[in-house]
């Protein structure tokens, strides 16, 4: 089945499976293996990437569902020596260990800092209504969805906290 | 030229300490981190050969019996599908930690539910997956199969048992004693990335891209289980997303890809499912432990017993070893040691990260606790008043201990003397505040290791070993050591790992991954300097080299001039000697840690911990802490929600996913504060450092125990410490 995909700015032409996942699509076809397959399920976030800007889980959707749409990868992200300052952020606070979970954690604080800025309430926001500041417990909160079994959690909040101060 | 070392004496020299680069300790970013945060390391599944085919593994869905496909025909002819495999070779389960040869092959023949049995590969994927989930067995079940290990007669471990003096005596004559039984969960290890192998041959030459943690071992498994040689067999695991235990030695996964592509003539994948990886990766083992402290009027120990009952598969050698620290951590006369082993047909069991004081050492800590109620005594107070002169049991010395110091330093940066005192009584709203400590304690060993260093004519070195990074951070302390003995920036080094062509390293396991690896770098660049001092015609103990330049006297010269145009090259090698006998090596350390207990739902949360450690030389304290604060994590996942739940029917594991498995997530976890103390440990290797990936986990869960129980008053005996476990008992309930 024909679908054509945008990545990182880059048009693919996929010609797969109807029962391709996104996420499969893009490593077994594509030859974009940042993305990773922690579960396969929608369970451990590894495999998130940004699609219209919002994060999604890529094992949980079918390649052929985004035809069209823009997606973004962790490769689209920043590479080597050209880091996005999360991703920088990520290497100076040793967000991760193994570095398996940390594209999905990547690209979910990516999105996850947008969905504030836009007011997003979370389950641990005092206030429905208005801007939360992304304290500690709202980034944890926000990061749930994004297991890391090296337990990195210190870390990854310390590197987003850093971004959220650079931000403001 | 090998630079040998048996480690018979301890090195006092502290020889990285009179280097003058100052890059051991400091706290570098990881070297691989920028490929890591962009998606551009390659891990086992992301080599993406030409023509690769596609393998699922098809689980039994026996829990023991004879396995036989019923519809092989219709499955060979669905579409894509290149092949269905079954083989005698197929491994029943993944080999033990340093096993060095195949585990039980045992084909068709099912011991346990969810054991893979044939391989069904096809061109894509998805063509692979439905053909796999088509696959129908009419094996037969065997009857009055054993799953519960409190229901069958257990095997003692003759090795384990200590029986000491008169533990019985003690217990009547104590003034303070506890007597109690506590039990905790079998535990996956969960890696993020799932076992993958991607197989190819050329020839009768195997090259197996695959996710593990012990290359020197894993090549001579995976050679066994095949039937060829090791010189034909090369592993590449140049990163590794996360092991935990659970990639110490070959899994099924690997052996299949290999038969699969040998058959096929083209490179095979096998990734497993996340529930394969549940259902078949060695599992921790629950544990059944009997805890006795006899103590007198002031809380000193007179008897000590830990009695622990573990489960593993028929032949299965590797039994949890529960009372590891137990045999050294406090004093006692009277000790009663031991552990036995139930035959079961569950998941098969093995080394998941820390194991035997991963589950051990919280409930010794908590049993600590009960104790110090008992005997109205501040449980660091008595701690401090039970540490032994000497092995209790064996009457030998200890190496560098820094239990006081991590205690003391704990309490005073926790604030324990402001802890709530009074079980059940400290309310802030709906949650009921409790603080808790354990102490820390994790065995120290050193593994064999080699590594190679070669300093090129242009002045930059390369570290080579078949070494793994699992997130240690082995790429980054192996180029500070280095950078550190040959004076080299730390971008002059580069760190080559996981690649069984490499000279063998000790693997990533047991915690002496960094001492062992690091100790063999150390001893390589030795010879390098050696041949630097040749050529100065200096002696070594006047040699300084730092930022490239090497100086002798009033002689300093650019290492690329003196090198003129020649690489050196230095070989490493360490080997675990009388050291490791003569004296009691251990890290230790001291958690504590603050809980709010919901009152009406008795949900915990965790809301600060501190962890202090001392594990000799700390190589990077960036990595170091991380490991650190993982160990801490998987403490609190221990101590609250980790639970594999096995149906009483067929043994198998019911939440074999990570939906129903629970790790802890993000808002499971306070921001830890870790403190590393400076110690040197003469004795552990000739850099004085000692393992630090399992340290952290090694008590953890008690101390979250601990403070649960001083906000309810409740003593759950049981871990986890789910609200079920709670709820009915809660203060006002
Ligand atoms: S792989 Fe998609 S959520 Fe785990
Ligand atoms: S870094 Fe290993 S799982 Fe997060």
């Amino acid at each position: 089945m024909e679908t054509r995909l945008s990545i990182n700015g880059d048009t693919h032409m996929l010609d797969a499976d109807p029962r391709t996942t996104l996420l499969d699509a893009l490593r077994n076809h594509l030859g974009l293996t940042g993305s990773k397959k922690g579960c396969d399920h929608g369970q451990c976030g590894a495999c998130t990437v940004l699609i219209d800007g919002r994060r999604i889980n890529s094992c949980l959707t079918l390649a052929c569902m985004h035809d069209g749409q823009e997606i973004t990868t962790i490769e689209g992200l920043g590479e080597p020596g050209n880091l996005s300052p999360l991703q920088a952020a990520f290497v100076r606070h040793d967000g991760y260990q193994c570095g398996y979970c940390t594209p999905g954690q990547i690209c979910s604080a990516t999105a996850m800092l947008k969905e504030a800025e836009q007011g997003w309430p979370s389950y641990v926001s005092d206030d429905l209504d208005g801007a939360p500041a992304l304290d500690g417990e709202e980034i944890s909160e926000r990061m749930s969805g994004n297991l890391c079994r090296c337990g990195a959690y210190s870390n990854i909040v310390d590197a987003i906290t850093q971004v959220v101060g650079e931000r403001a | 030229m090998t630079n040998s070392l048996t480690m018979d004496t301890p090195a006092e020299r502290r020889r990285l300490d009179e280097m003058h680069q100052g890059l051991v300790g400091e706290p570098l970013d990881r070297p691989d981190g920028p490929l890591k945060v962009s998606g551009r390391a390659t891990y086992a599944h992301e080599w993406n050969l030409e023509d690769t085919a596609y393998g699922v593994l098809v689980r039994a869905t026996i829990a023991k019996g004879k396995a036989a496909i019923a519809n092989r025909a219709e499955i060979e002819a669905m579409d894509g599908v290149l092949t269905v495999l079954t083989d005698n070779r197929f491994l029943r389960n993944p080999a033990q930690g340093t096993a060095g040869e195949a585990p039980v092959q045992s084909g068709l023949d099912v011991e346990y539910f969810g054991q893979p049995v044939a391989l069904v590969v096809a061109e894509t994927f998805e063509q692979a997956r439905h053909a796999a989930q088509a696959v129908i067995f009419d094996g037969e079940a065997e009857a009055d199969v054993p799953f519960d290990p409190e229901a069958v007669d257990p095997e003692e471990q003759e090795d384990e048992t200590v029986d000491q003096g008169d533990l019985d005596a003690a217990m009547r004559e104590a003034a303070h004693s506890i007597d109690a039984v506590y039990r905790t969960a079998g535990h996956a290890a969960a890696a993020m990335e799932p076992h993958c192998s991607i197989a190819s041959w050329d020839g009768d030459e195997l090259t197996l891209r695959g996710s593990y943690q012990m290359l020197k071992y894993n090549v001579a498994e995976l050679a066994d289980a095949l039937g060829i040689d090791e010189d034909k067999v090369r592993i590449l695991s140049p990163f590794v997303g996360g092991g935990f235990g659970s990639k110490l030695g070959i899994s099924p996964e690997a052996v299949s890809a290999a038969i699969a592509a040998k058959a096929l003539g083209r490179p095979v994948v096998v990734n497993m499912a996340r529930q394969q990886v549940f259902d078949a990766i060695l599992r921790r083992s629950e544990t059944r432990q009997h805890v006795r402290l006899a103590a007198d009027e002031d809380g000193r120990l007179t008897g000590i017993g830990h009695e622990a009952l573990v489960s593993n598969a028929p032949g299965e050698e590797f039994a949890e070893p529960v009372t590891q620290s137990t045999h050294f951590l406090y004093a006692g006369e009277s000790r009663k040691l031991g552990l036995s082993i139930a035959r079961i047909h569950r998941t098969p069991a093995g080394s998941v990260r820390a194991p035997g004081e991963a589950v051990g050492m919280p409930v010794l800590e908590c049993a600590m606790d009960e104790l110090a109620e008992a005997a109205a005594i501040d449980p660091v107070e008595l701690r401090k008043r039970n540490i032994p002169e000497r092995h209790p049991e064996e009457d030998i010395p200890f190496s560098s201990r820094k239990y006081v110091e991590a205690l003391d330093e704990g309490a005073r940066r926790f604030g324990w003397d402001k802890r709530n005192r009074h079980p059940g009584g400290l309310v802030e709203g709906e949650w009921l505040i409790g603080h808790g400590m354990a102490g820390a304690s994790r065995v120290n060993m050193l593994n064999a290791a080699e590594a190679r260093v070669t300093l090129s004519a242009d002045g930059h070195a390369t570290v080579e070993t078949d070494m793994t990074d699992i997130g240690t951070g082995t790429y980054a302390i192996l180029s500070q050591v280095a950078g550190e003995m040959l004076g080299l920036p730390i971008d002059k080094v580069e760190t080559k790992l996981g690649d069984s062509s490499f000279p063998k390293g000790p693997g990533s396991g047991g915690s002496w991954g960094a001492s062992s690896s690091g100790s063999a770098v150390f001893l390589a660049c030795e010879e390098i300097r050696k041949a630097i001092c040749e050529r100065l015609d200096c002696e070594e103990s006047d040699l300084t080299l730092k930022d490239g330049t090497a100086t002798a006297g009033n002689r300093s010269l650019p290492l690329a001039d003196l090198l003129g145009g020649d690489d050196l090259v230095g070989e490493g090698k360490i080997e675990p000697g009388k050291t490791g006998e003569e004296c009691a090596q251990a890290t230790y350390g001291a958690y504590f840690c603050e809980v709010a207990v919901n009152r009406y739902t008795g949900e915990t949360r965790v809301r600060r911990m501190t962890g202090v450690f001392g594990a000799g030389r700390i190589l990077n304290r960036k990595t170091a802490t991380s490991q650190c604060l993982g160990g801490i994590t998987w403490g609190i996942g221990m101590a609250l929600t980790e639970e594999l739940v096995h149906d009483p029917r067929d043994g198998h594991i019911v939440n074999r996913d990570l939906a129903e498995y629970h790790v802890p997530v993000n808002l499971d976890v306070p921001q830890i504060d870790i403190v590393l103390l400076d110690e040197r440990d003469d004795a552990a290797s000739p850099i004085q450092a000692k393992g630090i990936g399992e340290l952290g986990l090694c008590g953890a869960a008690g101390a979250v125990a601990n403070a649960i129980y001083n906000a309810t008053g409740i003593r759950v005996r049981n871990f986890p410490i789910t609200l079920d476990k709670l709820i009915g008992e809660l203060p006002g309930s």
